[in-house]
């Protein structure tokens, strides 16, 4: 039920007598239209999460590498321990 | 797919398994709220892969299962009775009521639609000016804003023929009544990421430390899943209890206010019903009184006889986490996705289906 799925926006167009922003959203070879109402800001070529025929959420980039470097980050942290232990303890 | 394929590296999915069991030194029982979650770790085995220490424990994320049984039979009394297009999402015409399903309805005759989105029920009450168009509207806060929307554009585009009989339920308050249960013994959360789309992190901050329990954002895919599951037990490890985002690609800590506004346009806040758990409080959306033109349950003020449950269901106990699905004793006996005996075997998002189909337990 709460499945949403990344797309690109492929184009955008106002529908309903221009009073709302539709776009044509590609998802791998399937392109399928969505509301872009709680996107304002939203444009063409911007990946975005569609959930029922509504885009809700504009992807990061930034924030979408984290996970593939999460686990050398956090063993950084670990050696940066490691290496406090050898250091000379100052009084 | 962009986004998508990229989080199933295996390698990346092995090197993650192996940080979590060199990092779990104790017996830790984590719950995945949402039952996409659910389905992520039964379809691709991770249950299986985790530590013996590292128990999943499988939530009430699944708002088809947790829609009450009457509110089923309203549905299907509409369809049949009063002669209204009923349309919803497809896992919801499967789910049965005290006599049939929705689906069943349409075999017999009713005009039951599966919709991709609400927004195309508005389209067809519009292309059917002499019928009655009525939109079951479950879901969490994810489809809130889509339920919403669906009414908000029917009253602009003066579309009076199209109603929503809507069932929506809350995720904090139900994690809430999942830790006060005493049954229930739940030392961290993956909370809901697409629920945390629209909503944002802000309600779980006082959750995890009103609780001492650390909630971890999280999203869908295998590696989504496991670095939530990591950064649970980092914390857990280190006796820490906050709330930390895993799914930031995706999800802001203040959450979509353009959806925000658009549910707090349409519903309020009321006590929910949840089929299986009871009533819990503040935890569900009722149709605000400005839009009670929209409401089928005022359209249509139609009052049902509560159906006694399957007393062989348990439903409840699966959904609080307390039982797995093979500790029933009908799973995949009496209790299968062609003959289900509760919500959970039918449902895409259901604990019981995820496991009849994935687990290996039952043989096709």
């Amino acid at each position: 039920m709460c499945l949403a799925i990344p797309g690109k926006i492929k184009s955008i167009e106002m529908q309903y007598d221009g009073r709302v922003r539709m776009a044509k959203v590609l998802f791998g070879g399937i392109t399928k239209e969505a509301s872009l109402e709680m996107l304002p800001d939203a444009d063409i070529d911007d990946y975005v999460l569609v959930h029922v025929g509504v885009a809700i959420s504009k992807v990061n980039e930034d924030e979408a590498q984290k996970t593939f470097k999460y686990l050398e980050e956090i063993g950084e942290l670990g050696d940066l321990t490691d290496v406090d232990e050898y250091l000379p303890k100052t009084n | 797919m962009k986004y998508m394929s990229e989080y199933r590296d295996p390698d990346l999915a092995k090197k993650y398994l192996e940080e979590i069991k060199n990092t779990v030194s104790r017996p830790w029982s984590i719950m995945e709220v949402c039952g996409g979650q659910t389905h992520s770790l039964v379809k691709n085995g991770i249950i299986e892969m985790l530590p013996d220490s590292v128990t999943m424990i499988h939530g009430p994320g699944c708002p088809v299962c947790v829609t009450p049984l009457n509110l089923i039979d309203k549905a299907i009394y509409l369809a049949e009775e009063k002669d209204v297009i009923l349309c919803s999402f497809g896992d919801m015409l499967r789910v049965p009521g005290s006599q049939k399903s929705l689906l069943e309805a349409k075999a017999q005759g009713a005009d039951v639609r599966i919709l991709y989105s609400p927004l195309e029920a508005v389209k067809i009450a519009e292309d059917n000016p002499d019928k009655e168009v009525v939109f079951f509207a479950v879901g969490f806060e994810t489809t809130a804003p889509a339920n919403a929307l669906s009414v908000v554009h029917a009253h602009r585009r003066g579309v009076k023929n199209y109603s929503i009989l809507a069932s929506h339920v809350l995720v904090p308050p139900a994690i809430k009544a999942v830790i006060d249960d005493e049954e229930s013994k739940i030392d961290g959360f993956l909370a809901a990421g697409h629920v945390c789309t629209i909503m944002g992190n802000t309600e779980y901050h006082p959750l995890s430390a009103e609780y001492k329990v650390p909630i971890v954002v999280t999203g869908f895919e295998p590696l989504d899943v496991l670095q939530g599951i990591l950064m649970v037990i980092r914390q857990l490890e280190q006796s820490k209890s906050i709330v930390e985002n895993q799914y930031a690609r995706i999800v802001r800590e203040d959450g979509n206010p353009d959806a925000q506004k658009v549910i707090d346009e349409v519903f309020e806040v009321r006590n929910q019903m949840w089929r299986g758990i009871g009533e819990i409080p503040d935890s569900g959306y009722a149709v605000r009184e400005k839009y009670a033109d929209f409401d089928a349950t005022k359209k249509y003020n139609v009052t049902i006889e509560e159906a006694p449950e399957n007393p062989d269901c348990i439903s409840g106990q699966i959904m609080k986490g307390i039982k797995k699905p093979f500790e029933c004793s009908q799973f995949g006996k009496t209790c299968k996705p062609t003959n289900p005996l509760g919500a959970p075997m039918v449902s895409s998002e259901g604990a019981c289906a995820a496991y009849y189909h994935f687990s290996g337990l039952v043989e096709a």
